[in-house]
């Protein structure tokens, strides 16, 4: 499938099951659109009279063109037929059961008490909790016994609030760092934090031992503060900012996010990253926010077109930062177009339900940390295992080409067929199609792609 | 090509041959925690 658009000056082509990517003039963006349906006559015909008075545009010059949209076809990387539909199921099959990364809920409470949380301060709708260290001794064991074949496993210290569970997080790190080396295998650590508790030690711990940290942080403080609030009401902006501050200073270049949510107040959330990048912040990541229809913080359909400008003006933004030399990420606009994923990860999508697990602090197993609390989503447990196969096979089974919505999507490559929690958040079922999310998905998607191609553009 | 420039892209078709590995990040595991995205992810397949 052929997907092709214009932004920012550039005639953009994606060619979506090669993955090839071509910026082209408007001549053969014109070319390409007719290819498949005319013939070479009548498009050379067409376009003599619509770019009429133009030198460049000749007969022959056409032809030419023509010729090269025929060469690209040749070599697969346009038209490229899609031929992967029948191995998407094989691929999740081919890794068993297998499981590489868990999310470990070592505090079901939190110190924060924010409207908008998806984990209800952090009680997941349950009771507050704290995990044991021997509860997340035996997951790390059941992800280590499950791992098969695979060396890199992932673990993110989550919750709620982590670092209200700290020294059994320590104990955690400590433990697994001494079955690394006996079962060949490396623990990749990612704390995920509001930042109201992190201190001088937090921050040497984190930066020694954790592959990643993910700070939250809204943005600009009103924004922030707006709903980042503690148990008396009172914003958290100015007690987490200098923290943050001081542990991204001292991380030394380790990977690192700030991850602001955007909801119906703020839209135009370009603001509050780039009150972040003001803060000194590089690496950012802002997510539109997940709640009911209806709940006052939920975008709506005016938000969503408001939101996609913004991606563009991000986009562009970015760009002159970068000329300027001095460069943000944004996580949604990090595409590696030679080093990046392979079709099996493309096809796969992020593994909830089979190769990622969520645990509770009661070594519970859920498909991922946002099906947490919802009881028909319980896969087993970290002593039994998955013993609710039947939902495992589900979740195995969603893929890429799993929902007839996505047939005739250009996109599906890279969403893989979208989030199991979102579709069943929006829709009532993990194969369902969260419609707003597709929207934003592919609108940060050709923002990302238009990025490498002004890129391309500026080294030539 | 005088009109199309073509980036440098990894082809995806050939991945399918030596892919799989399933040693790359889990991607909803980095940063956003609610969207799943896959094209960020780095490929740290040895073989490929």
């Amino acid at each position: 499938m052929v997907h092709q658009y214009k932004l920012n000056g550039y005639n953009i082509i994606l060619d979506s099951c090669s993955g090839s990517i071509h910026s082209v003039d408007e001549v053969a963006y014109d070319i390409i659109a007719m290819y498949k349906e005319k013939s070479p006559e009548d498009i050379v015909r067409e376009l003599l009279v619509k770019y009429a008075g133009r030198e460049d545009v000749t007969e022959e010059e056409l032809y030419a063109c023509i010729a090269d949209v025929a060469a690209l076809e040749k070599a697969g990387k346009l038209y490229t037929p899609d031929n992967f539909a029948a191995m998407a199921g094989n691929f999740k099959e081919r890794s068993g059961d297998v499981v590489k990364a868990l999310c470990l809920h070592v505090a079901h409470t939190c110190n924060l008490n924010c409207s908008y949380c998806f984990a209800s301060q952090g009680k997941y709708h349950g009771e507050r909790a704290l995990m044991s260290f021997e509860v997340g001794k035996r997951a790390l064991d059941f992800l280590i016994e499950n791992s098969g074949r695979r060396t890199n496993l992932e673990v993110d210290f989550f919750g709620g609030e982590p670092l209200m569970n700290w020294d059994v997080v320590k104990q955690l790190v400590a433990y697994a760092r001494t079955q690394e080396e006996p079962h060949h295998k490396k623990f990749r650590f990612t704390l995920t934090t509001n930042g109201m508790l992190i201190d001088d030690e937090v921050i040497d711990f984190a930066n020694r031992e954790m592959s990643n940290v993910v700070l939250s942080l809204d943005g600009r403080k009103e924004i922030h503060d707006a709903l980042r609030v503690d148990y008396a009401g009172k914003g958290s902006y100015d007690r987490i900012v200098p923290k943050f501050q001081k542990l991204v200073k001292a991380r030394g270049g380790k990977n690192y996010y700030m991850r602001g949510t955007f909801t119906h107040a703020n839209p135009d959330f370009t603001k509050d990253l780039f009150h972040m990048a003001d803060l000194g912040f590089a690496e950012l990541s802002m997510e539109p926010v997940v709640c009911a229809p209806g709940d006052s913080a939920a975008l709506t359909s005016e938000d969503i077109e408001i939101v996609k400008q913004q991606y563009e003006l991000l986009a562009v933004d970015m760009l002159r930062r970068e000329k300027e030399g001095k460069p943000i990420t944004f996580y949604h606009y990090m595409l590696d177009l030679t080093g990046g994923p392979c079709i099996y990860k493309r096809i796969s999508g992020c593994g909830s339900g089979t190769e990622y697990m969520a645990v509770t602090p009661w070594g519970d197993l859920y498909p991922c940390h946002q099906f947490v609390g919802e009881e028909k989503y319980r896969l087993g447990n970290i002593w039994d295992g998955v013993t609710n196969t039947r939902l495992r096979e589900e979740f195995r089974s969603c893929n890429a080409y799993a929902r007839k919505e996505c047939d005739d999507c250009w996109a599906r490559l890279y969403c893989s067929g979208g989030c199991a929690a979102n579709a069943y958040h929006a829709t009532g079922s993990i194969k369902g199609v969260y419609e707003a999310g597709c929207e934003l998905f592919k609108k940060r998607i050709e923002c990302a792609i238009m990025m490498k191609v002004a890129e391309s553009q500026e080294q030539d | 090509m005088e009109r199309i420039k073509t980036l440098e892209t990894r082809d995806l078709c050939q991945s399918a041959q030596n892919g799989g590995c399933g040693e790359c990040q889990t991607s909803c595991q980095s940063a956003c925690k609610t969207s799943c995205g896959v094209a960020n992810q780095k490929c740290e397949n040895e073989k490929a």
